[in-house]
């Protein structure tokens, strides 16, 4: 069982839980438990073609996935899957 | 030799006038005299004067950065006022950038304050930029960020990035020297509006206050030259829950701009890179102006209005005779919609609501659908002058 913290920006999606809980070996799979869990996220993490979208980095512990095999990376028992989407807001400097 | 990013033959002596005012950070071993000639002769550029832009620039001056450029092409609002703590309830109306230079001159008259009341473009970035050594990044979209980066990257200067949103923020320091850059770490934006943005998400007052603090404290440190910078370091700060993560950014060697082999030799047309240009490849959504749908529901037109904002917003002002289903809910509560009557769907602006009917869409649902225009602000404008505007 894997922690999946949740950002602000997609709690909406997820009665507005910071952290849920999924299965899985590997990335792809606890991402996948997650998505299946609460439906309205999917589209938010995943584009067309079932690729993890660009503006929504995945951390395992503090390693960004991308230099570890992706959706493929490997995640233990208890490891904690961090969801880090981009956010523009700047408190509205206008610039 | 030179520490940091400004080089010895700059500096000169301080009067002591400026010994008395920055004691403080004299006494400090790591700042010292040296340190706060290089502040003195330093040339930052503040991208934005809201939320982090406000305590970037009062911190800088207070710290006495010799040069302050601050960009910002927005006036003063009065909701403005809930966080972005350098302009007064007696600015709103006056250019941010005038009301951000007063406070600042006001703070310390040492500083030299250089303001720009533009719009950040393409064509005018790197010469602006060019003049600075560092960039603090306080804007507000994606299509800035973006093009601050790029200029960055192109410029060699390092990017102080932060970023928030609701209770959550974003710090780095972007040096594509030494480490990642903002396209490292994001390749390509959101979709626009999947995001809400602070005017439609709300943003916790203080929250930009820290992150811009934080900002001011790295771009301190870069002047001065010392200390563990946050380049290749993404901090995360929740301040709701009070909690500070710290994740490890790599530099991307397939990244378009600072990558081993880069496509990007130039400036962008922004606009177009974050989807704010018509897209063909996505079919357009049907609107409804507010005073034709008070026109059809006036007439008895059987319709279904969906108000797709949180509960809490829905409070601040309600739509009478909306059914309520928030934004997060709409795929799996599809079935409750009647696919033979027409749907109209709102929200704050007309954004979010757009998004409900492609997922609906996407999903399956077959029955005709309808964005309000502009939202609730457009029904409180037109229709309906007794209902609050947020």
């Amino acid at each position: 069982m894997a922690k999946i913290l949740i950002p602000t920006a997609l709690r909406a999606f997820t009665d507005g839980k910071s952290e849920a809980e999924a299965e899985g070996k590997t990335v792809g799979e606890v991402i996948a438990a997650f998505a299946a869990a609460y439906p309205d996220i999917a589209r938010h993490l995943y584009d067309e073609e079932g690729r993890l979208r660009s503006y929504v980095n995945v951390f395992v512990g503090d390693e960004n996935i991308r230099g570890f095999g992706g959706l493929d990376a490997p995640v233990k028992d208890g490891e904690t899957v961090t969801l880090v989407p981009a956010i523009a807001g700047g408190g509205a400097g206008r610039a | 030799m030179s520490k940091g990013i400004i080089s010895d033959d700059r500096l000169s002596s301080l009067s002591n006038e400026e010994i008395a005012r920055y004691s403080r950070h004299l006494l400090l071993p790591q700042i010292g005299l040296e340190g706060q000639e290089r502040l003195r002769a330093a040339k930052a550029l503040i991208v934005g004067t809201g939320g982090l832009g406000a305590p970037l620039a009062l911190y800088l001056a207070a710290a006495g950065v010799g040069t302050l450029g601050i960009v910002d092409f927005d006036v003063v609002e009065e909701s403005n006022l809930q966080r972005q703590i350098i302009h007064s309830t007696r600015d709103v109306g006056r250019p941010k950038v005038a009301s951000a230079a007063d406070r600042i001159r006001a703070i310390n008259p040492g500083v030299n304050v250089i303001t720009h009341n533009t719009r950040l473009t393409s064509e005018n970035a790197l010469g602006i930029i060019g003049d600075y050594d560092v960039v603090a990044d306080g804007t507000d979209n994606y299509q800035t960020r973006y093009l601050v980066n790029d200029a960055c990257v192109l410029l060699g200067k390092p990017n102080v990035y932060g970023s928030v949103f609701q209770f959550e923020g974003q710090a780095s320091v972007f040096s594509a020297k030494e480490g990642p850059c903002y396209r490292c770490l994001y390749p390509s934006p959101p979709p626009p509006g999947l995001v809400p943005s602070c005017s439609e998400g709300g943003v916790l007052g203080v929250l930009p206050g820290i992150v811009g603090t934080i900002q001011a404290n790295e771009t301190i440190k870069l002047i001065v030259g010392g200390g563990e910078s946050l380049v290749s370091r993404l901090l995360l700060f929740d301040a709701w829950e009070m909690r500070f993560r710290e994740l490890k950014l790599d530099k991307d060697p397939g990244c378009p701009i600072c990558g081993r082999k880069p496509s990007i030799h130039g400036l962008i047309d922004y606009e177009q890179f974050c989807g704010l240009k018509p897209d063909h490849a996505e079919a357009p959504v049907d609107a409804i102006e507010a005073k034709e749908l008070k026109t059809r529901l006036d007439a008895g037109d059987k319709i279904q209005v969906i108000d797709i904002r949180e509960p809490h917003e829905q409070a601040i002002a309600p739509f009478p005779g909306a059914k309520y289903i928030p934004l997060g809910q709409m795929v799996r509560r599809m079935d409750e919609f009647d696919e033979k009557v027409d749907s109209v769907f709102l929200c704050k602006i007309g954004q979010r609501s757009i998004f409900a009917i492609r997922a609906l869409r996407e999903a399956g649902y077959q029955g005709r659908l309808l964005n309000l225009r502009d939202g609730v602000g457009a029904w409180a404008r037109d229709v309906d002058n007794n209902m609050p505007k947020y």
